[in-house]
């Protein structure tokens, strides 16, 4: 007698011819992968998601390494060398690059190379210079931080207190639920624009009434999300068996589900990013950003926006920056979505 | 359904309620009071109180401010134009304001829906990616990115319509800002209504309306895109507060007259009765969006209302 095993081992693939019926499709078989390795085949196939990570880590890389490669900083002024267009020498071929400075007068274009007249040949500014003569590239660079900052926020705010607030009011349920969502419900009525904008009337406009408005509207689609799932969750039977077993409800929450819904926090922590950032640039815009010197996306497109006629490149470079930015967390939310829950893809 | 109506509306008023006492609770909290002049003595400024009514307790006072907001009686401007009614400054501008809104909605929402169903039944194909890559654009781009590019490059380069808005010329000075604030429902739009036509196109009723006979205009019309519109209700919501908080930015960058750049004006000028006001009529008008569209929900789709109960 000859054991399956041995049988099997004697059975050569090439014993097997493929019968000539092209119209029968062969399954293909994949190697068994993990949840996490499986998310990631399926986010580097996205080129959307993998041309918004790319552009993420270079903004990021930029606006640490961009101030100091300028060699100027956000905040130093030079009278003598206010509202120059981006020049860089060497690369004057170049039309934007080129230090010419275009002014219209009844529709006829004026064209002057303003380092010549200033007799600064030598001198880079890669985005130009500002009213005050400082930088723009480090400006812009420097300026990209704060909406970096805010992201960082809202992620933490997502987690901490959404996701937190979410998991427990699922779980346990009873008066907490039903108080939460009241104020979720109470909350999620009143435009984000109102609390905002009237908060910060309140407080003086700066980084932290930001991040205090933030925390105030960010948290709530996170808490729903985690809230809906630990609801689905919670009546599972491997939850009812940790718990036969004496699993404590902490252990329950931090262990069983929060690894389960792990997927869903990622995608919804990534869909309030770009949210956050455009929050903060709308508070710059109409007057409540961060006060000078310093400088954020939002305020220093609201500057520029003051001469646009005058001097375009003032508010084109924030503007691709912000919008570049604000484009690359949406394409990597959406493909971190259909990677971690293809199902939502339709939502 | 019934109850799911009243609970809605119930909810909404307290939500006013609890707007107005945070937006009285803000104008205790301001510093200063109206009577800060040191010749007035200690009489006289009892006697001024009282005529305002400051000297009665705060729920009485409370109750005063809710009436007053409730009729429209918003107090007076004190900067932008000093001692006009705020209710008459309003006035005029609500109008300018909603009928840009209006229009950024129809043309998204006409625009929109092409696009997504064009892109639906030619799947894969170039006119399904450029339909992908404007909703893309739409939904991340800030309204402003817009406006600034088409104020900058057709305004004023081209000169092609007025750069800032002009009360003579009022129905081409809205069409720039109307093009800028309806990127995002167009966006939106043509994402949801893609998405449920492919769905919708893959059913087996619209198979078996296909296999009937009937004509192509048909069998889109009247059994495919009726049933793919449904659930578009669901964008309104967000689509108000887009129109919103794009509405500050965009009548600020074109100068129109509308409540948007009021609101701005008086932030950036200390008037705090104007930016309550203005904070006041806003929420009222988002409040009501999302009362229209929750019960509207109900209505036609009784598995929402179930599933919203059952979640509750």
């Amino acid at each position: 007698m000859m054991t399956a095993k041995e049988y099997a081992s004697r059975v050569e693939k090439q014993d097997f011819v493929l019968a000539n019926r092209r119209d029968i499709g062969v399954d293909k078989v994949y190697g068994s992968q993990s949840f996490f390795r499986d998310a990631v085949s399926r986010f580097t196939k996205n080129k959307g998601a993998v041309f918004g990570l790319i552009m993420i880590v270079i903004i990021v890389v930029m606006a640490f390494a961009g101030p100091p490669l300028s060699g100027y900083d956000y905040r130093t002024q030079n009278l003598s060398q206010r509202n120059l267009p981006p020049h860089i020498p060497g690369l004057e071929f170049i039309p934007i690059f080129s230090g010419v400075s275009t002014q219209y007068a009844n529709g006829q274009p004026i064209r002057t190379d303003m380092y010549e007249l200033k007799g600064i040949k030598d001198v880079t500014h890669i985005f130009g210079t500002d009213a005050l003569g400082r930088d723009q590239f480090a400006r812009v660079w420097t300026g990209s931080r704060v909406s970096l900052f805010v992201a960082l926020v809202a992620i933490l705010i997502d987690t901490l207190v959404g996701m937190s607030l979410g998991l427990v009011s699922g779980y346990y349920g009873g008066k907490v639920d039903f108080f939460l969502q009241r104020v979720v419900e109470i909350l999620s009525t009143i435009p984000t624009t109102v609390i905002v904008t009237l908060l910060i009337v309140v407080m003086k406009p700066g980084l932290t009434s930001i991040t205090v408005a933030l925390m105030i509207t960010e948290w709530i689609g996170m808490s729903r999300v985690a809230r809906a799932q630990t609801l689905r969750l919670k009546e599972q039977e491997f939850i009812l068996a940790s718990k036969t077993m004496g699993e404590s409800n902490r252990s329950i929450i931090f262990r069983e589900i929060l690894p389960n819904i792990f997927g869903q926090i990622i995608v919804m922590c990534m869909m309030t990013i770009p949210n956050a950032i455009f929050t903060e640039a709308f508070l710059a815009f109409i007057g409540l950003g961060i006060p000078a010197p310093l400088a954020s996306l939002g305020s220093l497109i609201s500057d520029g926006f003051k001469s646009m006629t005058m001097y375009p490149f003032l508010v084109a470079y924030p503007v691709i920056v912000l919008a570049l930015l604000m484009l690359s967390f949406n394409l990597m939310a959406d493909g971190l979505r259909d990677a971690y829950d293809p199902k939502m893809k339709e939502m | 359904m019934l109850k799911y109506v009243l609970k809605r509306i119930l909810i909404s008023v307290v939500t006013v309620l609890v707007i107005l006492a945070v937006l009285f609770t803000m104008l205790h909290s301001m510093p200063g009071s109206p009577f800060n002049d040191e010749k007035i003595t200690a009489v006289q400024r009892a006697n001024l109180e009282a005529k305002y009514g400051l000297d009665k307790p705060l729920p009485v006072q409370f109750y005063n401010y809710l009436k007053a907001m409730l009729a429209g009686d918003f107090g007076i401007s004190y900067v932008i134009q000093k001692n006009m009614p705020i209710s008459e400054l309003l006035r005029a501008r609500i109008p300018v304001s909603i009928r840009i809104g209006i229009q950024s909605v129809l043309l998204g929402m006409v625009i929109g829906l092409i696009l997504g169903i064009i892109a639906a039944l030619k799947r894969n194909s170039f006119l399904d990616t450029f339909a992908t890559v404007v909703s893309v654009i739409g939904v991340s781009f800030p309204s402003y990115v817009f406006a600034m590019a088409m104020s900058y490059f057709i305004g004023f380069r081209l000169g092609w319509l007025p750069l800032l808005y002009s009360t003579t010329d009022a129905a081409r000075s809205t069409i720039m800002p109307t093009i800028s604030l309806c990127m995002f429902s167009l966006a939106t739009v043509a994402r949801f209504a893609r998405t449920e036509m492919v769905e919708v196109m893959g059913s087996d009723y619209m198979l078996l309306a296909d296999s009937k006979g009937i004509t192509t205009l048909r069998l889109l019309g009247v059994h495919g895109l009726r049933n793919a519109l449904i659930p578009i209700i669901t964008v309104l919501a967000p689509l108000t507060v887009e129109l919103m908080t794009g509405s500050l930015v965009v009548e600020q960058i074109f100068a129109i007259p509308g409540i948007g750049s009021l609101l701005v004006s008086a932030i950036q000028f200390n008037d705090y009765n104007v930016v309550l006001a203005v904070i006041f009529i806003y929420s009222i008008m988002f409040i009501s969006v999302m009362l229209i569209v929750d019960i509207l929900y109900g209505i036609i789709d009784p598995r929402i209302r179930l599933a919203k109960e059952e979640k509750r």
